[in-house]
């Protein structure tokens, strides 16, 4: 125990240490991912940890989240609301009843060649009629001011809200997912889920009329309690406190907003790392950790494997669609291209395995860790690679080798996984 | 009505780059279901041995275009071909050697050998941005076109253009040896034989002496010179660019499970459905339509099911499809 | 006495948890069969996989023609004249009978001609469907198709692990006649049997084995004669 609260010891020093050499501001904003990545690492470590599930689609359920956001509490658009609002609904009700159809007609109609025969057709039919009903739709929403617009808006509710609609929005994604690719091989679920991750991000990158795909979704709303810098730095009582601090108002009010942010996401964090150590500790929990070690005896033993898997995928990647609509509403914008891969599902990957997988704190730790080392890299990458290559003449090489500073984090972590997986498989907190 | 118009633009949009991208889909297909069935793990680190190879080959391109060497009419790559295979083989081999032999021998589950892979996609990921960048790379040299549309019209006198790039015809031709090699070597060569036996039945393998360290070994290497052949020839057709090769994983492992993991022929096939499916969905049908119906039928939108944007949608959904319908692919590969 | 041509001496061992084995001694002399038979549980696998080096011992030898090859591998054993059929996933499905053969005899880098023709000698059916993936045959030649395989390395010894389970009577006894056949061309065969009686009735040399250790060793005829272990192991 003395062994962990060192290492969380260790990771504070250097947030403290960021602090004080860098900057505070610097060290908070890192804390704040590192925050919603720990988040984030504990839906996948249910997943992993709990499960032995492997999802490769962490970045789309975050996007779903950053979605939900918009949905719930971007600013309403009653113009674009009333030039395609119906019929866009309409389309997508048309595109799920085409669905349910051809599920329904698949399951009940007996095998053969008729039955693919039939469901082929309301497939492709509904999809002409789906096509139908939504493209004048899109075309009207997206006609309206678009310089600004050209969406349906929001619905202008608190940012708050918007969290839990992403947990959902994530869960029902995923359970769709599992549905199919669940009860295959391992790997199949994984390869599922690398693809509806780009599937998800594409929408949001082309969908104009839901998040105005590359041009972005901007000034969304602040969760309560957090104010805007702005507002903060025009409050008598704030510029009186500043000043009592002897601080520069500009500087104080950032880091006062990262700080409550910091204390927001540590809120929700706390009550997953609550709830989960409670859900693994439950007979739920040692089932499904039962179920892992030995699926087959599991099944002997009359559990249905299939559907606690489909379970437990679908709480993980609800808490971190929950994470990603904090992530978004903490950024006050959805930035389609910002999704990567890379920075979203495999990042999250280094940090539950590095920290442990089947262990929340574990998980908690090693999104802290990984996270600062991300980040700090961006910042201090560059500056290291000036150092290395400082004996070198000037050159395309040298301007090479700095400029491609960033992409050695790449590198590091792939080296700290492979490390990790090969001499400490059990990550830094192993599980009990 | 002119069937002949609109034919020539079926092939020219739908046909010819069907069968290019197919042919590159293959390739990496092939791969991956050779690595799954002799390995037994989904390599995730594929997309990116692509792009190692493919920058390579690229590297020496450079190299022998700064020496004034070049292959004629063809791509100079063409002619790196061989250097980046061996470098990519290299390696690959010394990544089998450093990471994945360590949890072969202690015959670890294959989820752990996929986020190995993950491990090592990371790490080839980060060299390849390090040596070569993240930009767009244009390294096709050589003739443009086997026949342009433009002397394709004058030779018909049709109004649609049918044009052939070098690039694509070079891709096809290529596969087709690839392909015809591959499958001579695994059906008549001694060691091509011990490794299908080894996919086949490892322990039997073993009991009838085929060295499992050789097995992996060629293995390995057939995977790094398919994954430098394919990347090299998408980079010719497109161009080549770190994350697009990252992004192909997804259609590659599709045609893999389509054609069934583990199947050298279902990834054949299952490249080319997934191309055609991808090529057949995202075009857009206004202008062969506009030939085919009378004028007052004549579509105004685009006739295009989905936007290019969407193309993962597609392997994305057939791999849904095969999933639910049939795990086992089209070949009856290794699943479950 | 001369030492047997092959024989696990004394073998105590098990999978790395409680031994399996205690003290048990198989041997085949040259050319002879002989067969071990016992209960479910007794070891016979067991006894059978320790002769050929699939499980480590813990006590005893493993000699073959006088030579200690306790220590060896089983590919080294495969070197050596050791022919080993497992009892399930014994051939390559997906390869031709043709190709399994040669993948039999894949240590060998001479001419393996004459000893392919020799197995189709001795399995005409083989011959028949050389060209077929091996995976389409019936159990029956199928087994014939793993007895091939194991042969191509012309061993000096066959062991056989239940060649019979899962094949219809008629099937069983073209199996046991093929068998005392390859016996005859001075291929010593040791193998584990469900089918006690029949099995016994071919034996040269029979080995009851309970809990591991060696209950009656006598010839195949004297085991059969025997009212104890009619009584008790060939159901009366």
């Amino acid at each position: 125990m003395s062994r962990n609260l060192l290492l969380f010891a260790g990771v504070a020093l250097l947030f403290v240490l960021t602090g004080v050499f860098q900057s505070w501001n610097l060290s908070l904003s890192i804390l704040n991912m590192a925050l919603l990545s720990a988040i984030m690492a504990m839906g996948v470590n249910m997943q992993w940890g709990y499960a032995g599930l492997f999802n490769t689609g962490i970045m789309g359920f975050t996007a779903l989240g950053g979605l939900a956001v918009v949905l719930v509490s971007s600013r309403p658009v009653p113009e674009g609301w009333q030039a395609g609002g119906t019929g866009i609904l309409a389309g997508l009700a048309l595109g799920v009843v085409t669905i349910a159809a051809a599920v329904w007609a698949s399951k009940r109609l007996p095998k053969g060649r008729k039955r693919n025969l039939i469901v082929a057709l309301i497939l492709v039919g509904g999809f002409v009629l789906y096509r139908a009903v939504l493209d004048p739709a899109v075309t009207a929403v997206e006609a309206f001011d678009p310089a600004t617009f050209g969406n349906i808006g929001g619905m202008g509710l608190p940012s708050l809200i918007a969290w839990p609609v992403g947990g959902v929005l994530a869960g029902i994604a995923a359970w769709a997912i599992g549905k199919t690719a669940l009860g295959l091989r391992s790997d199949y679920l994984a390869i599922a889920t690398l693809g509806i991750a780009e599937i998800i991000v594409a929408v949001l990158k082309n969908e104009d009329w839901l998040t105005r795909g590359v041009k972005n979704i901007t000034q969304l709303p602040r969760p309560w309690p957090v104010p805007l810098e702005v507002d903060l730095q025009q409050s008598d009582a704030f510029l009186g406190w500043a000043t009592s601090l002897g601080a520069d108002p500009v500087t104080l009010s950032t880091i006062l907003v990262k700080l409550l942010y910091a204390c927001l996401f540590g809120v929700v964090l706390v009550l997953i790392v609550w709830a989960s150590e409670r859900m693994l500790n439950s007979p739920w929990g040692r089932m499904m950790r039962a179920i892992r070690d030995n699926e087959v005896s599991a099944a002997a033993m009359g559990k249905d494997v299939t559907k606690r898997h489909l379970q437990v995928f679908i709480i993980g990647s609800a808490i971190v669609g929950l994470a990603g609509a904090m992530m978004t509403s903490m950024d006050g914008q959805l930035i389609p291209s910002s999704y990567n891969p890379l920075r979203f599902t495999f990042l999250i990957w280094v940090m539950v395995v590095v920290g442990g997988s089947g262990n929340n704190w574990g998980s908690v730790l090693g999104a802290l860790l990984i996270g600062w080392l991300w980040l700090i890299v961006e910042s201090l990458g560059p500056a290291v690679m000036g150092g290395i290559t400082a004996g070198m003449s000037d050159g395309p090489i040298k301007a090479h080798l700095i400029d491609s500073a960033q992409h050695m984090r790449l590198l590091t972590l792939g080296v700290i996984l492979l490390l990790v997986l090969r001499f400490s498989p059990r990550g830094l907190i192993p599980e009990k | 009505m002119d069937i002949l118009n609109a034919l020539v633009a079926f092939l020219n949009f739908v046909v010819v780059p069907g069968l290019a991208y197919g042919a590159q889909l293959a390739l990496g297909a092939l791969g991956v279901t050779l690595i799954y069935g002799i390995l037994r793990f989904s390599n995730f680190a594929h997309g990116d041995t692509m792009a190692f190879g493919t920058m390579v080959t690229i590297l020496v391109t450079w190299w022998f275009q700064s020496m004034g060497l070049s292959f004629g009419v063809l791509p100079t790559a063409l002619l790196a071909l061989p250097l980046g295979i061996l470098g990519t083989a290299l390696f690959v081999l010394g990544t089998d050697r450093v990471v994945y032999r360590f949890y072969r021998q202690k015959k670890a589950a294959p989820v752990v050998l996929v986020m190995v892979s993950m491990g090592v996609m990371f790490v080839m990921n980060g060299v390849v941005r390090l040596i070569i960048g993240v930009e767009d790379q244009q390294f096709a040299d050589g003739g443009r076109f086997v026949i342009s549309a433009g002397d394709f019209k004058t030779a018909t006198g049709l109004a649609e253009g049918l044009a052939i790039k070098s690039s694509q015809a070079i891709t096809v031709i290529a596969a087709v040896i690839v392909v015809a090699w591959l499958f001579w070597f695994l059906q008549k060569t001694r060691t091509g034989k011990s490794m299908r036996a080894f996919s086949d039945n490892e322990d039997l393998a073993l009991l009838s002496g085929i060295n499992p360290d050789r097995v992996v070994a060629v293995t390995w290497i057939i995977a790094a010179a398919l994954a430098t052949i394919a990347g090299t020839l998408y980079g010719l057709d497109k161009s080549f660019k770190p994350f697009t090769y990252f992004q192909l994983l997804l259609p590659i492992f599709a045609a893999a499970i389509v054609g069934g993991l583990g199947s050298p022929l279902g990834a054949i096939a299952g490249g080319f459905v997934i191309a055609f499916s991808e090529v057949v969905v995202t075009y857009a049908w206004k202008k062969v339509v506009t030939y085919v119906v009378p004028e007052s039928l004549a579509p105004d939108g685009l006739v295009q099911l989905l936007t290019t944007d969407y193309k993962f949608a597609v392997s994305f959904v057939i791999l849904i499809i095969v999933l639910l319908v049939m795990p086992t692919g089209l070949f009856k590969g290794k699943s479950v | 006495m001369a030492e047997p041509y092959l024989i696990g001496d004394a073998m105590t061992g098990g999978y790395g948890g409680a031994d399996i084995l205690h003290g048990c001694t198989i041997a085949v002399e040259k050319g002879q069969i002989a067969v071990i038979v016992g209960p479910n549980g007794a070891g016979k696998s067991t006894a059978m996989k320790a002769v050929f080096g699939m499980l480590k011992l813990r006590q005893g030898q493993v000699r073959l023609d006088g030579e200690d090859i306790t220590a060896l591998s089983p590919q080294a054993r495969v070197a050596k004249g050791m022919g080993f059929v497992p009892q399930t996933h014994n051939i390559f499905t997906s390869m031709t009978v043709e190709e399994n053969l040669e993948m039999g005899a894949f240590i060998r880098r001479d001419d393996m001609a004459d000893t392919m023709a020799q197995v189709y000698d001795l399995f005409p059916i083989l011959k028949q469907k050389r060209l077929q993936p091996a995976g389409e045959l019936s159990g029956g030649q199928r087994q014939q198709v793993a007895v091939g395989r194991a042969l191509m390395t012309k061993p000096k010894v066959l062991m056989l692990d239940e060649p019979t389970a899962g094949v219809s009577p008629i099937v069983m006894d073209e199996l046991f006649d093929r068998i005392i056949e390859v016996a005859r061309t001075g291929i010593s065969i040791l193998m584990v049997e469900q089918n006690a009686r029949q099995a016994l009735e071919i034996a040269d040399k029979g080995y009851v084995l309970v809990q591991g250790a060696n209950r009656f060793t006598d010839t195949g005829k004297a085991l059969m004669a025997d009212p104890e272990v009619r009584r008790s192991f060939l159901g009366g």
